[in-house]
């Protein structure tokens, strides 16, 4: 782990800006979001929904589509910036530099051609031109590091169940062997077992090709048990990321802290406790901290102030101003 | 498993023709008319008939045409000749027979529907597929838009515009007519250009009004289908825009398009009948259209049973089509 934090990143996102221009007006869906990530390294990003983690993915693949746009930021893979690339560069980046593993993986394939046909045209749109045989032979390959049996690239999708086809989208993920990995919610249709399945999957290929994986979703438990650092986001903004062992014992940000005292346990059984209030809507966000209406530990600095993001001991991030004397 | 699935189509198919042809043989027959005795009473009026010579020669043509006999044994009888494919003689243009009516309308009919048809499917599905496709070139979608604008004019309006304009003022195309007059139907080079030559007209009055239609319901299924999450992770999977384009979308728009193509394909007779009677062209509609003018039941029979057999072997055609379109289809 200390060599990790030596490395220079493999993944730098910095002040990666998304707006959406809607006609009730201009909702900024990811500000000033800067965060790094190093080779083999696995991110969970967590949040209330509609708080920007899959616009944030999307805005990573360039995948943002109008009435969205990206405002500003860089995002470096591997000292590439994807948001300098032409449209066919980035085509081609796609997959080859950075990977995507879709949400709703139950629909991801195309339904009516072969699961064979959906890895080869992604090989085939990289520019690759080997034979057919050694094109087949390296998509059965990849079939076969997520647990599946050669035979699925001669079937169609509906021949396969939930969690097969969430694995063929991770096949398809791992196949030009990117640096970086985006699972946006692999799990989120599956039972538990076939969760814990494709999660030790996406473990095993992303060892195989010491890619930096980000897993996000909102399931904490998961995360917990597969991730090495957090991330946390609120409206859009990074409030904190935090190894997961610092962020379940000593949470920085309020809003983490809530979201960690959200969390039922077998103590006291039967209570939950939610964060009071709701997510502020991204037309009309709060003036200062957008967390301040909902925070139990507001200062009067809050409401006028945005916070900035500050880097505190052992390289853990927070957007509050309850550290501001730290530094 | 699949021959009983053959089978299974096929009696359906038996059960659609004997629905159809048993309607078929009761609707004229509710209309009390006698297509012998009104065709008689028409000479008669030229005179040189005694009436009771009238009576003796309808009842013996009446017996001649089996119109005599008790209405379920002219049923009988008529099940009876489908099943050996004799329609029997027309009453109206004796001494050809229903079969040789129908052979001679149909390559006209079928050349002019099948042709229109299916290129309005390919204009209409092209343009609609391409006004929906973000990256499509503006002059796509300008040209989409009049195709829908002219989806509200009738066939038969059209055909009138275009054989005044074109026509009538511009005198580019004939007028009228499956053949120039002095141009004999020999099967030359020559007569077929000709005969394409008085296609033109007719074809575009059926082409221009049904194109909007495909555009209109390929541009709503395009739209569909681009929110899929299929097409969205081949974006993500970086491939090229014609690959997407050619097997994530334009594929999965195919089944639901082919199936309004069939029905297209079976209710495009009507507008044939129009368009035949505006332009003279001497095809099935034509030949409907006298039959029904003058009681003519055999023809009638005839036409409405090869209408309904074809767009019923159609239909069935069609389901063995689906599952070569459609993987999902296949185990079912």
């Amino acid at each position: 782990m200390a060599d990790a934090l030596h490395k220079s990143p493999i993944l730098t996102v910095s002040n990666l800006e998304v707006t959406y221009y809607t006609d009730a007006g201009r909702a900024k869906a990811l500000d000033d979001v800067s965060f790094t990530l190093n080779a083999g390294e696995k991110l969970g990003m967590v949040g209330e929904s509609g708080s920007g983690k899959s616009t944030l993915a999307l805005a990573m693949m360039r995948m943002i589509k109008p009435p969205g746009r990206i405002e500003a930021g860089h995002v470096f893979v591997g000292g590439t910036d994807l948001m300098a690339l032409s449209d066919e560069d980035m085509r081609q980046a796609r997959l080859s530099k950075i990977a995507y593993i879709p949400q709703g993986a139950m629909n991801s394939l195309n339904p009516v051609i072969r699961i064979g046909a959906q890895l080869v045209d992604a090989l085939r749109s990289h520019g690759i031109r080997d034979s057919r045989a050694q094109i087949e032979e390296r998509c059965i390959n990849a079939l076969k590091s997520v647990d599946l049996d050669p035979a699925v690239f001669r079937m169609y999708p509906h021949e396969l169940s939930g969690g097969m086809k969430q694995r063929v989208c991770i096949a398809i993920g791992i196949l030009l062997q990117p640096q970086v990995i985006i699972a946006d919610e692999p799990t989120s249709a599956l039972d538990v077992v076939t969760q814990r399945q494709v999660m030790e999957t996406i473990d095993r290929v992303k060892n195989q090709i010491n890619a930096a994986v980000i897993l996000i979703g909102h399931d904490m438990g998961l995360m917990a048990q597969f991730v090495d650092r957090v991330a946390v986001m609120y409206s859009g903004r990074l409030v904190e990321v935090s190894t997961v062992r610092e962020m379940f014992t000593n949470p920085l940000h309020p809003y983490t802290a809530a979201l960690i005292s959200s969390l039922p346990n077998l103590q006291n059984k039967g209570v939950f406790q939610g964060i009071p209030g709701l997510a502020p809507s991204l037309l009309r966000l709060p003036s200062g901290c957008a967390f301040h209406p909902r925070c139990t530990k507001m200062m009067e600095v809050c409401q006028s102030t945005r916070p900035l993001t500050r880097t505190l001991e052992s390289n853990r991030l927070v957007t509050c101003h309850l550290y501001d004397a730290v530094v | 498993m699949i021959l009983r699935l053959i089978f299974r189509r096929v009696l359906f198919l038996f059960v659609v023709i004997w629905c159809a042809s048993s309607i078929v043989f009761i609707i004229p027959r509710l209309s009390k008319t006698n297509a012998i005795r009104e065709r008689f009473a028409e000479l008669s009026r030229t005179g040189g008939f005694s009436p009771d010579d009238l009576e003796k020669i309808i009842a013996s043509y009446s017996k001649q045409f089996g119109l005599d006999a008790p209405l379920w044994q002219q049923y009988q009888d008529y099940l009876g000749n489908i099943l050996h494919m004799d329609f029997g003689y027309s009453l109206n243009r004796y001494p050809m027979t229903v079969t040789q009516v129908i052979v001679t309308a149909i390559p006209s009919t079928l050349g002019l529907l099948l042709v229109t048809t299916v290129l309005s499917f390919l204009i209409g599905n092209f343009l609609g597929a391409l006004s929906a496709w973000p990256k499509a070139p503006n002059w796509v979608r300008a040209m989409a838009t009049p195709f829908v604008l002219l989806t509200g004019v009738p066939p038969i309006i059209m055909g009138v515009l275009l054989l005044f304009f074109i026509g009538f003022r511009l005198q580019l195309l004939p007028l009228g007519g499956a053949h120039t007059i002095g141009i004999v139907p020999d099967g030359s080079l020559s007569s077929y250009l000709d005969l394409l030559l008085h296609l033109i007209l007719p074809s575009l009055a059926l082409i221009l009004g049904s194109v909007g239609g495909w555009v209109l319901s390929m541009r709503g299924m395009g739209i569909t289908i681009q929110g899929e999450d299929y097409v969205n992770f081949a974006e993500h999977k970086g491939l090229t825009g014609k690959v997407i384009f050619r097997d994530y979308y334009l594929r999965n728009t195919l089944l639901p398009q082919a199936t309004a193509l069939a029905l297209a394909l079976g209710t495009v007779v009507t507008s044939a009948i129009v368009i035949e009677g505006l332009f003279g062209l001497p095809g099935i509609g034509q030949a409907l259209n006298s039959a029904i003018r003058s009681n003519d039941f055999p023809v009638i029979y005839g036409i409405v049973l090869f209408i309904t057999a074809a767009v019923a072997t159609l239909m069935v055609a069609m389901e063995f089509v689906y599952p070569l379109l459609d993987p999902r289809i296949r185990n079912q």
